[in-house]
């Protein structure tokens, strides 16, 4: 129950009081709530937890640490 | 915004086992002795028995299971109060669905649903809200189990039963947090963890300014960690890294996730509705201002008040290991009923029910004879 899973943000939209999002995991659709993360658009990739959208993705981030894992992974095979 | 193609090469990349075994070829270059880590995390062990992580590691590294599994974790003294609540007539308890199979002192919810109780699973706490929308002749209880991930949704579940008057709902508070759980562990005289991967989702929500001191205070390398396979390798990496080089900082192995200061929105949701109290760990004890506690302001949601359900007798397993399994200091294969007495379908304890319980992580990957 604490494993987050990453989805992306399809469109967001407010259910009365709360501000909500239908959150599209893999081709699986939740609704999701977003009042955590205001700065959240469409198109964004987040961890949800128990209905919540906890962070915002940052995908530049994400590919420049595979970047860096890839060298590393090629100087170790280089060495071996 | 970036394409879709490359957006799922992201999450693909962090899968992709010719970089694992990347990574692991670097740990075998560096590691020149034996060290003992820590994930805190339960939904990490997973992973790793999942993708077969501790068969990769080098020989010198011992992975130990932390007590970061919430349905573990929760006291027997709040499943018997949450199994009471239920048979109460008039009542619907919501939890999630993991804690229905959590035994108590002498059945679980399932029981209860099964004598005529009305226990329902909910996903998101706000589900447990609309059914109190729904049902105004009823009371509703959500059981607020979880760690720092689930405290802002519990938070909001209250926030929003206030704001639309509900009077017939209130939860059975039973948040727990990380960082008192570290202190203890390392304060143990039985401690032997020298190195942390700390829980990346808890830190996505409070970020992790709260770890250098407890690096400081035991000289211990922490370093935040996601949950795929090639976050885990890189998490610990980045831990032997600092151990091999006699280093104790705090470093971000998963920083497309978590920033320093983590979400403030949702920290402030959580000092808006919780304060920090003293909470029993089962299998552990009390930790000090580890748990969180509805404020004296909204004690009308608390339903160990509404219900006057605080004084129960409880009765622990005796044969069930799993306070020891929870410290780290046993395996569940070191359990006598691992396996026989003690199954998922019939678990003695809660390390065997829950998707983050070790004992349940051996048994599903078949880490019996090792």
């Amino acid at each position: 129950m604490c494993l987050g899973i990453p989805g992306k943000i399809l469109s967001i939209y407010e259910d009365q009081t709360t501000r909500m999002a239908k959150v599209d995991f893999g081709g699986v659709t939740r609704e999701v709530c977003v009042e955590l993360i205001p700065e959240a658009n469409p198109g964004d990739w987040t961890i949800i937890h128990a209905g919540f959208a906890l962070n915002i993705l940052d995908e530049d981030e994400a590919l420049e640490t595979l970047a860096i894992l890839q060298e590393m992974s090629n100087l170790a095979e280089l060495e071996e | 915004m970036v394409s879709d193609k490359k957006s799922s090469d992201f999450l693909k990349g962090y899968r992709d086992a010719k970089l694992v075994k990347g990574i692991v070829e670097n740990l075998h270059q560096r590691i020149t002795r034996p060290w003992s880590i820590m994930e805190i995390c339960g939904g990490q062990t997973h992973a790793i028995m999942q993708y077969g992580l501790d068969q990769l590691l080098p020989k010198e590294i011992e992975l130990i299971h932390g007590p970061g599994c919430p349905v573990c974790v929760t006291p027997l003294e709040l499943i018997d109060q949450a199994l009471w609540i239920a048979r109460q007539p008039n009542v619907i308890l919501t939890s999630f669905g993991d804690m229905l199979r959590v035994p108590g002192s002498k059945n679980d919810l399932f029981s209860v649903r099964a004598e005529g109780g009305q226990v329902q699973v909910v996903y998101s706490p706000l589900d447990a809200v609309k059914i109190a929308k729904e049902n105004p002749d009823k009371e509703v209880v959500f059981f607020a189990i979880g760690f720092e991930t689930t405290a802002p949704a519990n938070a909001m579940a209250v926030v929003h039963a206030k704001k639309i008057g509900l009077e017939n709902f209130s939860i059975l508070p039973a948040n727990v947090l990380v960082p008192p759980a570290m202190h203890t562990i390392l304060g143990s005289p039985n401690n032997r963890i020298q190195g942390f991967l700390a829980a990346g989702h808890v830190c996505a929500v409070m970020g992790y300014w709260e770890y250098p001191p407890i690096a400081k205070q035991y000289q211990i390398p922490i370093v935040v960690t996601g949950f795929e396979p090639l976050d885990l390798m890189q998490g610990i990496l980045t831990t032997v890294e600092m151990l091999e080089d006699g280093k104790f900082d705090v470093k971000n192995a998963y920083q497309r996730a978590v920033t320093f200061e983590g979400n403030k929105a949702a920290q402030k949701l959580i000092n808006d509705v919780f304060d920090p109290v003293d909470r029993k760990w089962r299998g552990i004890g009390t930790i000090p201002h580890s748990g969180l506690g509805l404020k004296n302001s909204l004690i009308n949601f608390d339903a160990t008040i509404k219900f006057n359900s605080a004084n129960i007798q409880t009765q622990e397993s005796t044969i069930c290991i799993a306070g020891e399994v929870l410290q780290g200091l046993k395996k569940p294969r070191e359990c006598p009923a691992f396996g026989t007495l003690c199954t998922p379908n019939s678990p003695l304890g809660a390390p065997m029910v829950s998707s983050e319980g070790a004992c349940a992580a051996y048994y599903r990957y078949g880490r019996t004879n090792q």
